[in-house]
């Protein structure tokens, strides 16, 4: 196990990609955040302070709870089935630039769900696509517009986020199967 | 990963693939569905009330006896999750005549649907179906036995508006006899640590109801004085042949939820009816429509628990079958 | 020919046996009966030296099944009764009359006669109507039917429709010493039950059927004989109420006696629930009662109120009881069940002495009835029932003899069983399992 981002890492990469935000959008007019749960929430979260912090402006954040657009409901066995959570989006992302959280960006069907999710709320004008990690391995076309940090891995590999709000901590650690 | 060898994490699925009755779900289980149902409701207040969970999916609804209320919540529910859903009434009377309830449902189940949801006026039909069918069956009221789904949207429908079960005091009033209502929420509501009791002329209250660990009365006054909920259930006007009590008008002067009983229960109680509703039998006009009742509450929350069901048990293990 | 059997345990209440004695058969009759019989005896015919443990009593006697010939041979017809009959250790059934047409004429009585002959297994004896069509209007042909054959009347499956028809049945039939037998059940307390009212129907949503609805016709019955003098016998009874009804006759000299199937002194209603909930294999009438009654029951079999141990066999097609719980017919088969429940929870459970058990299942029936048997004295017919009392059986539906195999006790395992079946010296049945050096003798 090695940690591959720490506390200080995830922040100055947060601090970045809110810089880069504003600098793509010129701004943060019409532009609202949406994290997918679970900690793509609290990093939307955390991308609005550092936006407020640089822009003076609240930026409006949603959560995007994807489980009933998984492509892999019945394919659970092997592990517990996912929970439902609440979507919560207080907002219209119609004409919206819609700026999309997650932690981890790894085949890409957690985002290709996110997208479907988010259609059926309305008709955002775009949407970014924000990733603390990128660890490859992409089997469907998608890519980030931000990403915190790029890390190969191997498919045995398995990155975990965890982050205050949920976890007690701020890291990323890569686990390798043992043997 | 091996289920046996994980650390205790909390409840996310049920292990059935039938929901035959609450008598079969662990208190753990019934807080997931009414969790999950949340989630769902809030997908129902979405301008496009549709998710592609069951896209694929197709969902019988097996209804042997008419009704427009449950079948259509199932119905909505179904097709918010993207189910396929199909329809079949059939009315008993053919039925006595020609296929058996088992040739019915093995002819359904050939054509390989994922649910079948059963509504039938036999206690123990969906029992009898469950253990021939592979296709997961969902009780949508089986005679006098259970009504699963109904309880579970009450218990929604309590926890929405009192933040919790436990502790309430909950007055059932009514035809208790003739009630799968009543079965499924005292066993759901007894569950969830509740005191239940129940209400009704000593002719239509079933022996030996206090087994199931609720008090009975027939002073409509006592159940009903500080109770946070009253629960009335429908006096079926076409089973009191069997002069159950003498009168309608009587009845209503004697069990009605009239206004001067709610002043009894406490200031912030909710009124409820599965419906469809008796207006001057077991109900005042003035108490279904009044300040205090949730009865439309429960009929749209009806939607959001049976998505939760659908949901829960698509994702249950195939061959396991709860009691 | 001559048979022998050597070295078992002989009870025969009527004649004060209970020991080491050996049995001689000669032809179709009992020749003798006594301690160390010489081999000789039985010189050209058979020696049968019974291993260690088996138990040799008159033959067993079920009054109470249904043969459903004529009407109903889907379920059952009087070949696969008396095939099931023997292989449950019975010499002889009383059959009832609920059958399409009814037996309600000596035709009818005649036709049953008939199959039982050619079928040549157990002794069938025909229990004819108490009113025509079993309609509870007018008397059958009741002297007609006992000319016939039959040995009791009832309008079994239903009560007698009316106090007034009981008691002209019960004068009627006290000309000829005929006990009317009884279903007991107040029609309008039954209604549309389906299982016994108590908790456990109250929870599974299941109409009731309450003791006292048995309890009240029996009341009305018992008073009935008192007052006409007249035979009555409760059928399969089940509530603790009608065990005091019958015990309160009783010690008023009335002619009642009573009987108990192996299913109402086992079984409660908590088998509605469980393993199987709703199984159609627990739905009898009268319907499994309460711990109270079953243990009621037990009683009654301990201190000698209950007369009878029969089983009200009722098979019913497959097709017939894989349906809804409320729409599926009452009724499990029992003949082959009957012997190791009986060993087992009255025996080995010590209610009752093995005695006991022969005189409830085999001298009283035979009593009641009026029909030979239950006794092993000289001259009687050699209808004979070997036991294995020890002998593990395990209930296995499949292959069971009768036509139809609704039993709750599939799978179930008791300590006792039947070891042979003789009936008029011929040895009808033996059970391969019990170790004993004899054939069985086809029909």
């Amino acid at each position: 196990m090695a940690v591959v981002m720490d506390a200080d890492r995830i922040s100055r990469a947060l601090t970045r990609i809110a810089h880069e935000i504003v600098e793509r959008n010129r701004g943060v007019d019409g532009l609202a955040l949406v994290g997918v749960r679970s900690r793509g929430v609290p990093l939307a979260r955390r991308l609005a302070t550092a936006l407020k912090t640089i822009t003076g402006d609240d930026v409006p954040t949603g959560a995007l709870d994807i489980t009933l657009y998984r492509d892999d409901l019945m394919r659970h066995q092997v592990g517990p089935q996912p929970l439902v959570r609440k979507t919560e989006i207080p907002f219209s992302i119609d004409d919206a630039t819609i700026v999309l959280v997650d932690d981890v960006l790894y085949t890409g069907r957690t985002t290709r769900a996110a997208l479907d999710a988010l259609i059926d709320f309305g008709r955002p004008k775009v949407i970014q696509l924000v990733v603390l990690v990128d660890r490859g391995h992409r089997e469907l076309p998608v890519k980030a517009d931000y990403v915190g940090k790029n890390i190969p891995t191997s498919r045995q590999e398995s990155v975990q986020v965890r982050l205050l709000e949920l976890d007690g901590t701020d890291e990323v650690v890569l686990d390798r199967p043992e043997g | 990963m091996d289920p046996t060898v994980a650390p205790a994490a909390p409840l996310t699925g049920l292990r059935h693939k039938d929901l035959l009755g609450i008598a079969g779900l662990t208190p753990e289980e019934v807080v997931l569905i009414l969790d999950t149902a949340e989630a769902m409701k809030e997908v129902g207040q979405r301008a496009i009330k549709k998710v592609p969970t069951l896209r694929g999916k197709t969902i019988v609804n097996l209804f042997f006896e008419a009704s427009t209320r449950t079948r259509t919540s199932f119905e909505i529910a179904e097709k918010r999750l993207s189910a396929d859903t199909l329809n079949v009434a059939i009315a008993t009377s053919s039925v006595t005549k020609g296929e058996t309830l088992v040739d019915t449902a093995m002819n359904i189940e050939a054509m390989a649907p994922s649910m079948i949801v059963l509504r039938h006026a036999s206690s123990g039909a969906c029992h009898l179906l469950a253990r021939i069918c592979r296709a997961g069956i969902v009780n949508a009221g089986d005679g006098l036995h259970e009504h699963p789904t109904q309880a579970l949207l009450d218990a929604f429908t309590i926890r929405e508006r009192k933040g919790r079960i436990a502790g309430l005091k909950v007055a059932i009033v009514g035809d208790l006899l003739h009630s799968r209502v009543l079965r499924s929420n005292v066993r759901l509501l007894t569950k969830l640590g509740a005191d239940v009791w129940v209400c009704g002329p000593r002719t239509l209250i079933p022996v030996g109801i206090e087994a199931l660990g609720v008090r009975a009365t027939t002073r409509v006054d006592e159940a009903v004085e500080g109770a946070d909920v009253v629960m009335m259930l429908r006096i079926q006007l076409e089973r009191m042949q069997g002069a159950f009590f003498p009168s309608l008008r009587e009845y209503f002067t004697t069990f009605g939820m009239t206004e001067a009983r709610v002043a009894r229960a406490k200031d912030d109680v909710i009124i409820m009816h599965p419906g469809p509703i008796n207006r001057g039998v077991e109900i005042a006009s003035e108490v279904a429509d009044g300040p205090f009742s949730v009865i439309l509450d429960q009929v749209a929350n009806g939607v959001a628990v049976r998505m939760a069901v659908l949901y829960l048990l698509a994702g249950g293990a195939e061959h396991e079958t709860a009691a | 020919m001559k048979r022998l059997l050597k070295g078992g345990r002989v009870v025969d209440p009527v004649n004060g046996l209970d020991g080491q004695f050996d049995v001689l058969i000669d032809g179709d009759r009992i020749a003798r009966v006594g301690a160390d019989l010489p081999a000789s005896l039985a010189e050209g015919g058979e020696v049968v030296s019974l291993p260690a443990g088996l138990v040799v009593c008159p033959g067993l006697i079920d009054m109470h099944v249904h043969l459903r010939e004529p009407g109903q041979e889907h379920k059952e017809t009087v070949a696969t009764g008396v095939r099931s009959a023997v292989a449950g250790g019975f010499t002889a059934v009383a059959c009832m009359p609920n059958t399409n047409p009814v037996n309600d004429t000596a035709g009818v009585t005649r036709l049953i006669l008939q199959k039982a002959a050619e079928a040549n297994l157990a002794r069938v004896y025909p229990i004819g109507a108490v009113s025509r069509g079993q309609k509870g209007e007018e008397l059958a042909d009741i002297a007609e039917l006992r000319a016939a054959g039959c040995v009791a009347v009832t309008d079994d499956g239903h009560p007698i429709a009316t106090a007034l028809l009981a008691r002209r049945a019960l004068e009627y039939t006290s000309m000829f010493g005929m006990p009317v037998i009884e279903h007991c059940e107040d029609p309008t307390l039954k209604g549309d039950g389906c299982a016994h009212e108590g908790p456990r129907a109250s929870e599974l949503g299941l109409r009731g059927i309450p003791g006292v609805a048995e309890a009240i016709t029996a009341s009305r019955d018992i008073l009935l004989a008192e007052m006409t003098g007249g035979h009555v016998h409760i059928a399969h009874m089940s509530a603790w109420t009608t065990l005091e009804a019958v015990r309160q006759g009783k010690s008023r000299g009335v002619k009642v006696t009573c009987e108990v199937a192996p299913h109402h002194f086992t079984l409660t209603d908590e088998l509605l629930a469980a393993p199987i909930p709703f199984d159609t294999n627990a739905k009898m009438n009268p319907p499994l009662r309460e711990a109270r009654d079953r243990d009621a029951m037990l009683d009654g079999i301990r201190d000698g109120s209950v007369d009878v141990i029969a089983t009200d066999h009722a098979p019913h097609h497959y097709d017939e009881k894989h349906v809804e719980f409320d729409r599926a017919p009452f009724g499990i088969v029992g003949l082959e069940t009957a012997v190791p429940i009986a060993i087992d929870r009255l025996v080995h459970a010590g209610v009752v002495s093995l005695s006991r058990m022969v005189e409830l299942m085999s001298v009283n029936p035979a009593r009641i009835l009026n029909v030979p048997g239950g006794s092993l004295a000289e001259g009687q017919p050699a209808d004979i029932t070997i036991l294995a009392p020890d002998l593990e059986v395990t209930i296995d539906r499949a292959r069971l003899q009768s036509k139809s195999k609704n039993t709750p006790y599939d799978g179930w395992t008791f300590r006792g069983g039947v070891a042979a079946t003789i009936v008029g010296g011929r040895a009808v049945f033996v059970n391969s399992a019990a170790g004993l050096a004899m054939e069985a003798e086809g029909a």
